[in-house]
Formats: C-alpha cells, sequence, structure tokens
C-alpha cells in the first residue's frame, strides 16, 4: 500500500535532486529547470497531504504553483533571451560583473 | 505712563537693531545720529518719568508672563520707582552724551556702525536691569551688560596678543574674555542667591520677597545675602574679582566712559541698594560689615596702585575701583541714599573724566603714558577744563557746603563711617580721600602741565571737534552742581529707601569731620603740584624700590592669578585633551567605526558576483534556519 510518507520521501528526494541542480549547475537553462523539479517537488507534497486530510486547500495552493510557475518561466525564458544575445554564452561563471 | 515706560525701555533697543543693519558696511554717519536720537528719546522719557515719581509715585507695569510651569509663574514687569528712575536718568543721560561723544572719537574705525549697535544694546540691558520688577529679569539684564561689555572691550578683537610687560592687558580679545569669565565666576553666586530666594519664598518679585524676608530663617538670610553680594563683587569688580576692570581699558574710551565707570561696575552698588531690606535684616548685619570693610579695603587697595601708574585710563579705571569701594562702603554701613547718591554723581565726573581722557588719545594719537605727554593746555583748553573740573570733584573739594558734586557725596560716606563708630574704617576712607586728590591731580599735571614731552615721540596734539566738546558740557555742568541737590535727593529717595541720619555727635562735628576731610584732599593735590607742575623729573630710586614696583606691577596680583588659576588650569585642559580626549573618548569612537570597517574589507570577498556562490549561501542559510527550527523545536519538546 502506498501511504503518505512515501509521496512525502518522493517529494524530499526530487526537491534534492532540484537543489543540488541549482547549487552544481552552471547553466541558467539547466537552473531553471531545477528550481521546476523543486517547485513541482512541492506540489506533489502539497496534494499528497491534501488528499490526506481532505481539505482541499492544498490542491488549489498545487494550482496556483503551477500557474505562478508557468509566467514565471515565460519571463525567465524572455530575460535569458536577451542576456544570450548580450553575452554570447549562458554559463553562470561568465556574469560576474557585480564582483565588489 | 505705562507707555513712556516702554519708550525708555525700548529706544536704546530700536537704535541697536538700526544700527546692526548696517553692521557689516562701511562707516554710515546715520547710525550714530539714528542712535543718539533714540537715545535722548529714552532720556527725556525717563526724565519724564522721574517727575512723574516725585510728584505722584512708582509706576508699575506688567508687559506679559513670562515664565508659567506648574506653580511657577514670572511674570515680565517692570518698576519704576525712586531707585530705578534714579538709575535710569542717569544711564540714559551718560549714554546719550557717550552716544554724541563716540561719534566724533569714533570718525575714523571702519566698525562705526557695529560699534553703536553694541553700544545702544548695552544701554537697553542696562535698562532691563534697572527696571525690571523681579530677580530674574535683573538678572537678565545682568548678562546682557556682560554680554555687551565683552564686546566692547573686545572691540578691535584683531589686536595680536603681546606679553605682559608691552601691555598690561595682552590684548583686548585677553582682557574681554578675562572680564566675562571672572563675571560669570560671580554670577554663579547670584544665580545661587536667587535660587535659594525662590526656594524659600516661591517668588522672585522684588515686594513678595521683601515681604517674605522676616519669615526666613537667619542661615538662609545669610546665605542668601553672601550668594547675591558675590554676584555684587564681579559686576562692581571688588576684591579678589577686581583686576579685569583695568584690563577693560582695552576697549574704545567711551566704552570705558559708559560701562567700567558710570553705568555697568554700579550695577553690583545697585543691586546691594535695591535688594537694602535684605540686607538691614539684623541676622546679615555681618554680612553688611563686611561689604562695607571689603569696600573700604577696595577704596585705598585701588587708590594706592593709581598713585604709581603712568597709564591715563588705568588710573582712571583705578580709581572708579576706588570710588565703587566708597560706594559699597556706605550701602555697607546702611546709608543706602548716600550710596545711591554717590553713585549718580560718580557717574556724571567719572564718565567725563574718561570722556576728556579720550580727547587726550585722539590728540595723541593713541598713546596714554602720561611720561609722555605734558604742556597739552595750550592745544587743549576745553579738555583741560572739563578734566580739571572732573578731577575737583572727583577729590571732593568744597568747604562749607559750597563744592563740586564728589564733596557732598564722598563726605556723606565719610561722615557716615565716623557715625557707625567704625573710626578704622573711618580713618581709611579720609587717607584715601588724600590719595585720591594726589593721583587725580597727578595725572591732570603730568598731562597738561610742565614741559611739553610730547614733541619726543613726534604727536601732534590738537583739540577735539566742537560738537563733542557741547556735547560733553552736560556732564561738566553735572559734575559741578549735582552736589546742591543733595537734600532734595535726599527726600526723594528716601520716600522707598531707609533714611539715614547723623546722630547729634556727628552732626555738632561734622564741620571739623570736613575739614580734616578737606585737608587731606589739598593735602593731596598740593603734594601733586609741587611734584609735577614743573614738568617730569624722574626719580630712579623710587622707581627700583620695592614698593613701588609693588604697586606698579598691581600687587602681582595678576601674576598670581595667572600662576595659580590659569597655568594650572591650562595644563589641565592640555592633560584632558592630550589625555583623555584623544586617548581614551577618540579612541572609542574611532574603534568603532575601525571595527565595522575592516569587518566589511575582510567580509566583501563573499561579494564574487557569481549568482551560484550567492545560491550556495543562501542554500546554506536556509539549512542553517531549518536546522535551529528543529533544534529549537526537539527542545521545546524536551523541556515540556
Amino acid at each position: 500500500m502506498i501511504g503518505l510518507s512515501h509521496y512525502l520521501i518522493l517529494s524530499g528526494i526530487l526537491f534534492s535532486i532540484g537543489l543540488i541542480g541549482v547549487l552544481r549547475r552552471k547553466n541558467l537553462l539547466m537552473l531553471f529547470f531545477a528550481t521546476e523539479i523543486m517547485l513541482n517537488a512541492a506540489n506533489i507534497a502539497f496534494a499528497a497531504i491534501s488528499s490526506h486530510y481532505h481539505d482541499m486547500a492544498g490542491q488549489m495552493f498545487a494550482f496556483f504553483v503551477i500557474a505562478v510557475a508557468a509566467s514565471e518561466v515565460a519571463v525567465g525564458l524572455g530575460l535569458l533571451v536577451i542576456l544570450y544575445k548580450k553575452y554570447g554564452t549562458l554559463d553562470l561563471d561568465m556574469y560576474t560583473v557585480m564582483r565588489g | 505712563m505705562e507707555n513712556l515706560v516702554y519708550i525708555a525701555l525700548f529706544a536704546p533697543l530700536v537704535g541697536s537693531l538700526f544700527a546692526a543693519l548696517f553692521g557689516m558696511q562701511k562707516k554710515n554717519a546715520i547710525t550714530g545720529i539714528v542712535t543718539s536720537m533714540l537715545l535722548f528719546i529714552s532720556f527725556v522719557a525717563s526724565a519724564i518719568l522721574f517727575n512723574h515719581v516725585m510728584t505722584v509715585g512708582p509706576v508699575h507695569v506688567r508687559m506679559m508672563d513670562w515664565i508659567m510651569a506648574g506653580d511657577m509663574l514670572i511674570p515680565f514687569g517692570f518698576l519704576v520707582d525712586q531707585v530705578s528712575v534714579t538709575m535710569m536718568t542717569v544711564v540714559t543721560l551718560v549714554s546719550t552724551v557717550v552716544h554724541i561723544y563716540s561719534n566724533g572719537y569714533m570718525d575714523h574705525d571702519k566698525s562705526f556702525n557695529r560699534f553703536f549697535s553694541y553700544l545702544s544694546a548695552f544701554v537697553f540691558s542696562m535698562m532691563v536691569l534697572v527696571m525690571s520688577d523681579n530677580f530674574l529679569g535683573l538678572f537678565i539684564g545682568w548678562e546682557g551688560v556682560g554680554v555687551c561689555s565683552w564686546l566692547l572691550i573686545g572691540f578691535w578683537y584683531h589686536k595680536e596678543d603681546v606679553s605682559r610687560e608691552v601691555n598690561p592687558s595682552i590684548s583686548p580679545s585677553w582682557a574681554a574674555n578675562e572680564a566675562f569669565i571672572m563675571n560669570r565666576i560671580a554670577d554663579l553666586g547670584m544665580l545661587i542667591g536667587i535660587f535659594i530666594l525662590y526656594w524659600n519664598i516661591g517668588s522672585l518679585q522684588y515686594d513678595v520677597v521683601f515681604a517674605a524676608l522676616p519669615n526666613l530663617s537667619d542661615g538662609i538670610l545669610v546665605a542668601a545675602a553672601v550668594a547675591l553680594f558675590i554676584g555684587a563683587m564681579g559686576k562692581s569688580a571688588q576684591f579678589p574679582l577686581h583686576t579685569w576692570l583695568t584690563d577693560a581699558m582695552e576697549g574704545p574710551t567711551p566704552v570705558s566712559a559708559l560701562i567700567h565707570a558710570a553705568t555697568m561696575v554700579t550695577a553690583g552698588v545697585f543691586l546691594v541698594i535695591r535688594a537694602n531690606p535684605l540686607y538691614s535684616m539684623e541676622a546679615v548685619h555681618w554680612v553688611s560689615y563686611f561689604i562695607a570693610s571689603l569696600g573700604t579695603f577696595v577704596a585705598i587697595f585701588a587708590a594706592s596702585m593709581a598713585l604709581v601708574n603712568r597709564d591715563l585710563k588705568r588710573i582712571i579705571a583705578f580709581s572708579t575701583l576706588s570710588q565703587l569701594g566708597y560706594m559699597f562702603a556706605a550701602a555697607g554701613l546702611g546709608a543706602y541714599w548716600i550710596a545711591l547718591f554717590h553713585l549718580a554723581a560718580h557717574a556724571f565726573f567719572k564718565a567725563l573724566l574718561f570722556l576728556g581722557a579720550g580727547n587726550v588719545m585722539h590728540a595723541m594719537d593713541g598713546e596714554l603714558d602720561i611720561f609722555k605727554m605734558g604742556g597739552l593746555k595750550k592745544v587743549m583748553r576745553w579738555t583741560y577744563l572739563y578734566m580739571g573740573l572732573a578731577s575737583l570733584a572727583l577729590s571732593g573739594i568744597g568747604i562749607a557746603g559750597i563744592g563740586f558734586a564728589g564733596y557732598f557725596s564722598k563726605d556723606a560716606i565719610i561722615e557716615t563711617a565716623f557715625n557707625e563708630h567704625t573710626y578704622i574704617l573711618w580713618v581709611i576712607l579720609v587717607v584715601t580721600a588724600g590719595l585720591t586728590a594726589f593721583y587725580s591731580f597727578r595725572q591732570v599735571f603730568l598731562t597738561f602741565h610742565g614741559n611739553e614731552r610730547y614733541h619726543e615721540i613726534g604727536a601732534h596734539p590738537h583739540e577735539m571737534y566742537t560738537y563733542v566738546l557741547i556735547g560733553m558740557s552736560p556732564l561738566a555742568i553735572l559734575a559741578v552742581i549735582a552736589g546742591f541737590f543733595q537734600d532734595w535727593f535726599e527726600h526723594f529717595v528716601t520716600a522707598l529707601l531707609p533714611e539715614y541720619h547723623m546722630s547729634e555727635h556727628t552732626h555738632h562735628l561734622s564741620w571739623i569731620l570736613g575739614l580734616i576731610v578737606i585737608a587731606f584732599a589739598v593735602g593731596g593735590i598740593v603734594l601733586a603740584y609741587v611734584k609735577y607742575n614743573r614738568g617730569l623729573k624722574r626719580n630712579e630710586k623710587l622707581e627700583h624700590s620695592f614698593v613701588y614696583k609693588l604697586l606698579a606691577n598691581q600687587y602681582y596680583i595678576p601674576i598670581l592669578y595667572e600662576k595659580i588659576f590659569s597655568q594650572p588650569y591650562a595644563a589641565l585642559s592640555k592633560f584632558s585633551w592630550a589625555v583623555l580626549d584623544q586617548k581614551v573618548v577618540d579612541a572609542t569612537v574611532d574603534g568603532i567605526g575601525h571595527i565595522i570597517k575592516s569587518t566589511g574589507d575582510n567580509t566583501r570577498k563573499i561579494q564574487t558576483g557569481n549568482l551560484s556562490d550567492y545560491l550556495r549561501w543562501m542554500a546554506g542559510g536556509a539549512l542553517l534556519l531549518v536546522v535551529i527550527a528543529f533544534v529549537a523545536f526537539k527542545l521545546s519538546q524536551g523541556a515540556n
């Protein structure tokens, strides 16, 4: 039988994968993918807990997150395009203009 | 009548503000004329008020409520009674003459307008001082005259400091600071006296305070009397706070005439006269006796220093000190109206003497050493006449009820000393009268008689402008005739001040007492005539004697003060600056700055500009927060 804890462990694993991706990857596009994984890890947790407690609020939140993530990706990709045009690369190590 | 009070009081203020408008500009004759006119208006208003007080009675106006806090109510009111109206008339009369005089004297000064602004501001402060109906208003005026005195002594502030051997006052700014600081010391005493009165009575109005005096304990009365007198000692330059007055001669001569002879320095005497119900109390009789003794001591102490001085203005300054001593002697012995009478008479002839000295100084291009003058009577006949009259008045020349102003007022003081059976004071005062006559005429003869020594320094003396000489004439007339108003004046002021009558015994002896005083005064003049009339003959042996040097150096008191107070204080200040301030206070403040700056320097490496690094810091921080929250949760569960 698959219980709540299985979902939460899955969510935790996915979140960790996303976090490691954010920390380790140098390509901005890959960073976006990693954040999407983290967001969806949270969605899984929301949906699972909502189902467990028979409370729709969690699922509503998951929908919100999906909608916000979609618009965020739209804006983020637009910015990426501009950055690529300006620097010719998406490598984070090349963007150190704010060095103190 | 109320309007006249305000006109008398505020006309000088208006003049001062008007002149201040032109303060930074070059000489504008209108400032001198307008301020003089306004002063004259103030004088006329005071004279009408004088007549009103004489015929109708005192005027008491309450302009506004000044301080209201809880139970404390101090109104801003003005009291024009016999004492204050006398002071008002004297102050405005002398001020008017001095203003007119200054138009000529300050003619070539580039700060002409500024001078008149200060001078009128002084008169306003002095009017507040004498007219206030409470101790706090008096204190405001008291401080106001102090500030104006400081501004005017240091009027030529740009002069460099020189050594004490070259100029005993060092420099105008030095002298101004000395005067101000010495007065601050005394003002603390005055403030404490005011606090004592307020603390115990709950009001500062003169009438309330004086009515409440009999209910106070002896200790409080003595404390208040002593504290107030310390304030008076500073303003009236009584020993040991006397050194500032002679150094104040660094100011322009009209200032010396108005502030440091006729008006401001008499404020201390005025305070004692004003507070006469306090000083007449049985409990404080020894304080009053101390005042009389100190006054007598200062009279002879200052006169002795004047005997050998060579500086024209300083001689007159010492004589001012000496005459202030006489006034305190009279006030201390309970003869308040005589003190006030001498105050008024002295104001006239002393201002005249100073203005005459100003003429001489103007003629001699600023030279003040009487050893370098001589024979000036040929070129300065009017000044000679004025100074001669003023010196006769100062010496108290007169006989059998006819004489100069000083004859009446000073004789009355000396007679009071006899009447009170304080024979030691009497002897000292009589001797001082002889010394006074000697140094006054030593100065007159050395300046105006004898050989013309001024050729040696290349001076071309000339008489002062005619309008200035005419302007001085009211003072000359009063110096001659003021004494004849003695009985009338006594009748006028004893409506307010306690009456003072000589005993039958003294009355019988008064003619012989008067004769003794006159003998001393004439003796002094004759001695001065014999020694100095034909010219200056230096006596090297005398000038090198110990006593002469002691007197010429003012008993070494200024040097003593410098060694005991100024130098240790300067050393202490230097220590505080170099060690306490720089090494402790500054080091602490700077240290805090250094810590913050080095923290910033060390941590700015974090800001690499690389997004990955920032994300790592963020993740690390978030993880740390989660761990802390987890630990705190566990701990709180464990506690339960």
